[in-house]
């Protein structure tokens, strides 16, 4: 390429405690490029940008900016050398207004809010940025805090804009219109890295693509001669088959129906409202929408941890026994009908799991109580552990490893193989993937499609849509705690779903 | 912004994974070798005193005659009891500093009972009251703050602390309408002549009972906490109570039950201190004991048996300290200088044990 380096890693490397983020990274990026970091989860993407913008100080290696050598302290120095990233869980103050939000913390002279303001607006005309600057940020979808994270960069006149993982809270659509902005600032000369593991916005947006793998630069091609099979290949190191099996249902039986149900949070907000489905054994419903649209309440609600309306009514169909109302009944109660629930929240540790606790005392979170006496009975658990390590890779140095010490994606497999474990009728998973790599994806995929052959019903709420169209029979499309449509996971298209994830909004919850 | 050329950090702070055993607890014999180094150059400097000299008196104070070793060893234990009561509440979560009360009305209640049933029951019923007395009173003294966190989410920092008040303004109040002589505002011994309602001692050991029954409870402490149900229940509630609700955990009747322990030990402690050491109460009875505590528990990292060892050390340094206040001649001030650095030093080394510093490589610089 005859363009100009914007900027430069030579032999970055970066350890915590054992484990090694990044090991001798090399990169470079040209002014007015799109550049993908891709990876899977655990292989040092963010790590390493974040040592560019200022969040960590590596190890060793240098980073050249303009052909420059510079030392980044602080993400104040990396915005005095034009660096600016978009992290992926936005840092905005909420009760701010979206200019205020931008122009908070510089120190330049007088605050001049007309002038600050003015300058906003030109570059929000610049890049087409469609915002209204006096909203509030609690006030906001996912998709205008973005908006208002990377106008904050460019105002601090960035020129080498990061973006950790932009389009995982967007729609399809959204992602289109952000797309568009990033390729008109490429065209303005700034360069851009796009710090992704999603293969077709890889191809779509970048240029060239860099590839992580286990911390370390595997290589970097050209957009134009990669496909998806090629990267995956270079970001696994190995070839392999990524499929999902999904059978068609053999004799659904309606185990779950669910009517009116409405969920008003304790601030008067409604969380769900009027949600009516059936959910059938031998079959995965898929939940699509939007982060913060009541997938949660929703589940949650069916586990018993909500408080409903009176007028909700949610019934289990058991085989052996009477038709039971869930409404009403404790947690406790409705996990003995059979019915598990497996949420994966966003720090992955929060709900499910007890960070500090081993893998065995995890084991026994729902068992424990089983069988008299004061003390804990922990052969069962072990061995379930071992179990669970051994059938889903669980990387650990023993079943007694606290479960904080290990890596986001055995985290979960542990917390979705205890759920499993239990062969509930009703499983419900939210965001099992979350943060895992490929292989362990498509591992806990296959685990529900066994569910779902062993006659279970399963609601799986999921973020990647192109994995509900894959793995789902039915997917049912949430928005602002409603259900705006339920299509066929065979015959649905993505831009379906997505304008279903849109439809009839007044205000998006902004809660994530 | 700064356009000038900025330099590498001279060091920067990196996570360690867990070290093993023998490193983690040679770093922390270092942070006390360090601090007794520091404490002496810095006893040198203000006193003129020669350190070794200091540090065998110090030793002496705590070890020096057979009298002083049981004392050594009964501060040690009562202390370690009051300790083992805080514990379970803080592996919850529950930041009950309100031990300094809940032990006090555990003995207000000894009191009362060898007050006003002495010599008026069996002495052996006598004792079993004053037990069933302290430990009920104290038990519920901890409940009520636990039962408004666990209705109301009141703040229980705040609401233990304040409890602590009251107890000791209780004290007070019994102090003068039980006070004997009269006009002293003084209990005074209790039941001299009789000895009703005094523990019994083993052997010619005064305080070989209580060192006893603390043993037993740090035993019982460690396997309720490891082994049983409740102890688990209890760290899941601490560590996240989302997860124990997920679990259909009833949290408040965690809080509830644990803080009714917590009490209890507290109790024993006021039992012990009333009823067999001291013979009567005052509104010093606790102490400071309540507060000391946190710091045995938490440097001991909730591990009873590992609260002996902060325990012990905590009590040598107070008594060996105030040996040098008194030997020297020294403010008493100036024994909790030695003591703040020493406690310092073991606080700050376990950043060393969480994290390593990074310096600046030196072949970078001559670059």
């Amino acid at each position: 390429m005859a363009e100009a380096l914007a900027l430069e890693l030579k032999g970055i490397t970066k350890t915590f405690g054992s484990v090694v983020a990044n090991k001798d990274v090399d990169l470079k990026v040209y002014k007015g490029e799109i550049l993908s970091v891709l990876g899977e989860n655990g292989s040092g993407k963010t790590t390493l940008m974040n040592m560019v913008s200022g969040i960590y100080y590596p190890d060793s290696g240098e980073i050249l900016v303009d052909g420059e050598n510079v030392i980044i302290r602080s993400p104040k120095d990396a915005f005095s050398y034009k660096i600016g990233m978009i992290h992926q869980h936005f840092k905005l103050v909420d009760v701010f207004t979206a200019t205020q939000n931008i122009v908070l913390g510089i120190k330049d002279g007088k605050f001049n809010i007309k002038a600050v303001e003015k300058k906003v607006m030109e570059i929000t005309e610049k890049y087409g940025f469609n915002i209204d600057l006096n909203k509030k940020i609690y006030e906001m979808s996912v998709s205008e805090k973005q908006t208002v994270e990377i106008i904050k960069v460019l105002y601090r006149g960035a020129d080498i804009l990061i973006l950790d993982e932009p389009t995982a809270v967007l729609t399809p659509q959204e992602t289109q219109k952000l797309f568009n902005i990033l390729r008109k600032m490429k065209k303005d000369g700034k360069s851009i890295i796009i710090i992704t593991h999603k293969l077709h916005e890889v191809l779509e947006i970048s240029d060239r693509v860099t590839i992580l793998r286990k911390g370390m630069n595997v290589g970097t091609v050209e957009t134009k001669d990669a496909t998806e099979q090629s990267l995956t290949e270079m970001m696994m190191g190995e070839k392999i088959e990524l499929n999902i099996n999904r059978e068609d249902p053999i004799n659904p039986v309606e185990r779950l129906v669910v009517d009116n149900l409405t969920v008003v949070k304790k601030d008067g907000t409604v969380a769900l409202n009027n949600v009516s489905f059936n959910a059938y054994g031998g079959e995965i419903l898929g939940i699509a929408g939007i982060s913060g649209c009541g997938q949660k309440e929703l589940l949650e609600s069916i586990a018993g941890l909500q408080i409903t309306t009176k007028e909700s009514s949610i019934i289990y169909k058991p085989d052996d026994l009477e038709n039971q109302q869930l409404v009403g009944k404790s947690p406790k109660e409705i996990r003995k009908l059979g019915i598990a629930l497996s949420f994966v929240p966003e720090d992955r540790l929060g709900m499910g799991l007890v960070g500090d606790m081993d893998i065995v005392d995890n084991m026994m979170l729902r068992s424990y109580k089983s069988g008299r006496g004061t003390f804990l009975n922990r052969k069962e658990p072990r061995s379930l552990a071992n179990q669970i390590i051994e059938s889903l890779e669980v990387v650990t140095p023993s079943a007694n490893t606290p479960v904080r010490r290990l890596s986001g994606g055995n985290v979960q497999k542990v917390l979705v193989g205890r759920e499993i474990s239990s062969a509930p009728k009703v499983l419900m998973v939210a965001y099992p993937v979350r943060g895992l790599d490929i292989n362990s994806s498509y591992t806990i995929y296959n685990l529900l499609s066994e569910q779902k052959k062993n006659g279970a019903a399963v609601i799986f709420v999921g973020e990647d849509i192109d994995v509900l169209i894959e793995l789902c029979d039915r997917i049912m499309v949430m928005n602002s705690g409603m259900i705006t449509g339920v299509v066929d996971g065979r015959t649905a298209t993505k831009e379906e779903i997505g304008l279903l994830m849109t439809k009839s909004v007044e205000r998006e919850d902004s809660n994530e | 912004m700064n356009k000038t050329k900025n330099h590498e950090p001279l060091f920067h702070i990196v996570k360690r994974d867990s070290l093993p055993v023998y490193k983690s607890w040679g770093i922390r014999i270092i942070a006390i070798l360090a601090a007794l180094i520091v404490a002496g150059v810095i006893t040198m400097l203000l006193t003129g005193e020669n350190p070794i000299n200091v540090y065998l008196t110090m030793f002496k104070g705590a070890f020096g005659t057979s009298r002083r070793i049981w004392s050594l060893l009964q501060s040690l234990a009562m202390l370690l009891c009051v300790a083992l009561a805080v514990t379970p509440a803080f592996m919850m979560r529950f930041w009950n500093i309100g031990a300094e009360g809940q032990v006090l009305i555990g003995g207000l209640a000894t009191a009362a009972c060898m007050i006003t049933l002495g010599d008026k029951i069996p002495n052996a019923l006598l004792i079993i009251v004053m037990i069933v007395a302290s430990i009920s009173a104290a038990a519920i003294w901890a409940l009520i703050p636990a039962f408004f966190k666990a209705k109301f989410n009141t703040n229980e920092t705040l609401f233990t602390l304040m409890m602590n008040y009251v107890a000791i303004q209780l004290v007070s109040y019994f102090e003068k309408l039980w006070e004997n002589p009269k006009g002293s505002s003084n209990i005074g011994i209790i039941n001299q002549a009789t000895h009703a309602g005094w523990l019994p001692t083993i052997g010619n050991f005064d305080y070989l009972l209580n060192i006893i029954v603390v043993l037993a409870l740090t035993v019982f402490m460690y396997i309720y906490l490891k082994y049983s149900k409740h102890g688990y229940e209890l760290t899941v509630v601490g560590e996240s109570e989302n997860t124990a609700r997920y679990i259909g955990l009833n949290v408040k009747k965690v809080i509830m039950r644990t803080m009714i322990l917590s009490g209890a030990v507290c109790g024993i402690a006021g039992l012990l201190l009333v009823g067999g050491t001291n013979h009567t109460i005052t509104t010093t009875t606790a102490g400071g004991r309540g507060f000391t505590a946190i710091m045995v528990s938490w440097l001991a990292k909730f591990n009873p048996i590992y609260m002996i060892l902060t325990a012990f050390l905590i009590t040598f340094l107070e008594s060996g300290a105030g040996e040098i206040s008194t030997v020297f001649g020294l403010n008493e001030s100036f024994s909790d200088i030695i003591t703040g650095i020493i406690i310092f030093f073991i606080i700050g080394c376990e950043f060393f044990i969480n994290y390593k510093l990074h310096f600046r490589s030196s072949h970078k610089e001559v670059k």
